[in-house]
């Protein structure tokens, strides 16, 4: 019984905590509320998931109303999986942001900036909850308007144009993936996810049906910054405060792909993707996103600018796996879900260490810091291997997968994609690497010292998470693996 | 041909709302004009809800005594909550623009852009 109340409480506990800690006087106090909110968040993930790991369902009826009338949270291996992750990185997060946020919101409003960040855990663990897609779209819109409000909270003035320039974007995107869902609740009667993909698929062939779904790709296309539509990104991320950009860039795009495979796959099904040009399309996409987003990357001059592309680019790793649409594709894009998690996680703690010792993350201000601070330049270093994709480290089993799922097929062009992008993040990753250790300090960085314990220890438990999900991928492959076949997609068969 | 013009009026709005509004979120420079065509594309949506929601001869969805058709009440309920984010949506967008208005002194695209790139 407790098991089938869990899936709410995860939501639930977090949306009770935020009004209560805007309301928490400034300081410490909302911080430790929030803390103890997303660490509780995690246990509950953490027991959700080895409840349906064997394959089992957790079913919750919202208010009593059986589905398909009422809406349902519904927990299978994916669900309870993306749950996790965001809890997790929450949970990690939050030990970081008591230092970064001292600094970089005024003390007077660190009890709404508290309250704004649970409201935006809220959305994304909604989100991975549900399982009525009308639910999900609110609880899409819960998420997107607290992170427009996160990132305006950055100190520079342009981080007010990036979150509206966001804003534009973003609400396009839901409102798009509105319409999509009215289209196909108008040919279907129905919102239960579930309920749905049995009712599609007499009708897969209708027009409406056809149309909903290109709402419905494009809309959460614009949320995932799949290449073109990324445009949004790089400067939310740059000019968001250093913890935003570490929470929005490990989960938020993370949720989007959730999306993506749930409504894709789940809702519509393998067959549409397949009589569709949705696959090509992908694919297509993938492959310009994987190559120019990274070719961008080598271009920027400026950190957090660089991870945003590079961001994009692993993006459009994961939307290769979809436009494979096999097991092996969906696996290896589950498990680079995850794996990205942590690799942009410890990268962006990295950048916000950066940020907080020496006020930018330019490159002209980064000259030998390496030297300086020698715990977050290795942080960097381990973090971009990860990346890259080096055997033992956690990156090297996403690109594993998206390998194997690629010569399955026998697409060499895919294969040739994957390798050409982790070569592209060696030339960016080394830049880096380059103008904080073998260029001569200069003098602003002279005096600067290691970034504070409280910063490192959150960094560097991601890191230590690269290397060991590097070895030990029962987790991250079994779980991505039950997902993928309980999403049913096909085995491939030529 | 007069028939589907005729009576499918409500959707023919729908749309060119829909693309009205579109048209002001991309091609208008000013920040305002720019929020209300986002509000009036998400207004079009409610428009397609509703409409989505009709039954011919159907009443009101109450309960009462000599009518046994009704409207179907869900899309309406559906479309309650869409409103509340799109006015969330609305709030928040012109909150960030009277911040930026104190930031730039402006709320002209091109000219925040021009004083972005002199620094």
């Amino acid at each position: 019984m407790i098991e089938q109340n869990l899936s709410l409480l995860l939501v639930v506990i977090p949306l009770l905590a935020a009004p209560v800690t805007a309301m928490l006087p400034a300081g410490r106090l909302p911080w430790l509320l929030t803390l103890i909110v997303s660490w509780t968040c995690l246990v509950i993930a953490g027991w959700q998931l080895s409840v349906v790991i064997d394959g089992s369902v957790i079913s919750y009826e919202l208010g009593g109303w059986a589905p398909p009338w009422g809406i349902e949270y519904r927990i299978d291996a994916m669900n309870a999986f993306v749950a996790l992750i965001l809890s997790g990185i929450a949970a990690i997060t939050l030990p970081y942001a008591l230092r970064t946020v001292e600094k970089d919101i005024p003390r007077h409003q660190t009890s709404l900036f508290y309250a704004v960040f649970l409201l935006c855990l809220v959305g994304l663990l909604g989100i991975a909850q549900t399982g009525d897609v009308f639910n999900l779209f609110v609880f899409l819109e819960i998420s997107s308007l607290s992170s427009y409000v996160l990132i305006a909270m950055g100190e520079q003035r342009r981080a007010l144009t990036s979150a509206f320039q966001y804003l534009i974007m973003g609400t396009i995107g839901a409102t798009f993936l509105l319409i999509g869902i009215g289209l196909v609740y108008a040919e279907t009667g129905t919102l239960n996810m579930v309920d749905l993909n049995l009712r599609l698929q007499p009708i897969l062939d209708h027009r409406t049906v056809h149309t909903g779904f290109a709402f419905i790709v494009v809309g959460i296309a614009l949320k995932l910054a799949l290449f073109p539509l990324h445009l949004w990104l790089p400067n939310a991320y740059k000019y968001a405060p250093s913890v935003v950009s570490v929470f929005l860039a490990a989960t938020a795009t993370k949720v989007a792909v959730y999306i993506m495979l749930r409504m894709v796959f789940g809702v519509f099904s393998n067959d549409f993707v397949r009589i569709t040009p949705t696959d090509q399309m992908f694919l297509l996409l993938g492959i310009f996103g994987v190559i120019l987003a990274s070719v961008t990357a080598i271009y920027q001059t400026d950190v957090k600018r660089l991870l945003a592309y590079s961001s994009v680019a692993q993006v459009s790793y994961m939307v290769l796996g979809m436009g494979l649409a096999s097991v092996l594709g969906i696996t290896a894009t589950l498990v680079h879900v995850f794996n990205h998690a942590l690799i942009k996680g410890a990268l962006f703690m990295a950048c916000g260490a950066l940020v907080y010792r020496v006020g930018s993350s330019q490159f002209e201000n980064l000259n030998g810091l390496g030297r300086q601070m020698p715990w977050t330049f290795s942080a960097i270093f381990i973090a971009g291997l990860s990346l890259i994709g080096i055997p033992g480290t956690a990156g090297f089993i996403s690109k594993w997968y998206f390998m194997l799922a690629a010569l399955e097929q026998q697409s060499w062009l895919i294969a040739l994609v994957i390798l050409l992008g982790s070569l592209l993040a060696v030339v960016y990753m080394w830049k880096i690497v380059e103008v904080m250790f073998l260029r001569p300090a200069s003098d602003n960085v002279a005096s600067v010292k290691e970034a504070p314990v409280s910063l490192l220890i959150p960094m560097w438990v991601l890191v230590i998470a690269n290397i060991y999900f590097g070895f030990y991928t029962e987790l991250t492959v079994n779980v991505a693996d039950s997902a993928a076949r309980l999403l049913g997609v096909a085995a491939y068969h030529e | 041909m007069i028939d589907i013009i005729v009576g499918h009026y409500n959707y023919w709005v729908v749309i060119f709302l829909m693309m009205a509004g579109f048209y002001t979120v991309i091609d208008r420079g000013n920040l305002i004009k720019k929020i209300a065509g986002l509000s009036i594309f998400q207004t079009s949506v409610f428009l397609l809800y509703i409409s989505i929601g009709y039954v011919s001869d159907g009443t009101t969805p109450i309960i009462a005594e000599g009518f046994t058709r009704y409207s179907n009440p869900l899309p309406h309920v559906l479309i309650l909550t869409a409103i509340v984010v799109g006015v969330s949506t609305t709030a928040l967008g012109l909150a960030l623009i009277v911040r930026i208005n104190e930031a730039y002194g402006t709320i002209e695209e091109d000219e925040i852009h021009e004083q972005d790139k002199s620094l």
